[in-house]
């Protein structure tokens, strides 16, 4: 892979500093960085835990596909995306995209088209646990 | 051929991956068709995509035993 991407697919805790500090290069005036975190309800209902399973050979190669896509178009210096897989809690990271780039317009969009497009296609799935049950969640509409 | 399920594809059919019959499904379409007179529950899905060697297939994509067939209920990552 490119030294200027990081696409990490782990059942470890992310780092968003890591991730702040590896897209942070002296040529980029800006960064920006995406947190996606479990949130404690959906709708009407709490949320206990989440479980993340990833066809992981081919969400790998979709993260990359969509980060060197936004590297392409946005003229990025540097891409890391990482999206955790297993059991996660309330408040922890399940996604962390940074980008960097000459300019701040560039990075807003392109970290914004990572994570839309992630959201789109990359194939990772998470399962609700909240009490009295479980259920496999759909994207909104 | 073996089919390998994700998500809710995984309740839906009751295993982790199942086996169809190349003759009935030599392409994408036929396996999407045969899926849902087999296991009626996909017809809830809004989308039931299937990837072929770790890449989206297109309907009309060939299907051989050798292929690694994989069912991609609607994804919810990130």
């Amino acid at each position: 892979m490119a030294e200027d991407l990081q696409i990490i697919l782990t059942d470890q805790e992310l780092s968003a500093e890591h991730c702040r500090k590896f897209v942070s290069v002296a040529s980029s005036g800006g960064q920006v960085l995406f947190t996606g975190t479990v949130r404690d309800h959906t709708r009407d209902r709490n949320v206990h835990h989440l479980e993340y399973e990833a066809y992981a050979p081919m969400a790998i190669k979709e993260m990359t596909r969509i980060a060197n896509e936004a590297q392409w178009r946005w003229a990025l210096k540097k891409v890391a995306l990482h999206h955790r897989t297993g059991t996660l809690s309330i408040g922890e990271l399940a996604v962390v995209v940074a980008v960097s780039a000459p300019h701040r317009a560039a990075a807003f969009e392109a970290c914004q088209f990572i994570i839309d497009e992630l959201k789109k296609d990359v194939p990772i799935w998470k399962k609700e646990f909240f009490e009295g049950g479980e259920e496999w969640i759909s994207p909104r509409p | 051929m073996k089919v390998i399920c994700f998500g809710v594809a995984k309740e839906i059919t009751g295993a982790a991956s199942i086996e169809v019959a190349i003759e009935d499904a030599p392409d994408v379409l036929s396996l999407k068709r045969i899926l849902l007179q087999k296991y009626p529950g996909f017809i809830d899905l809004s989308s039931l995509r299937v990837a072929v060697d770790e890449a989206y297939a297109a309907d009309d994509q060939a299907l051989c035993p050798e292929s690694e067939v994989v069912l991609i209920p609607p994804v919810s990552g990130g």
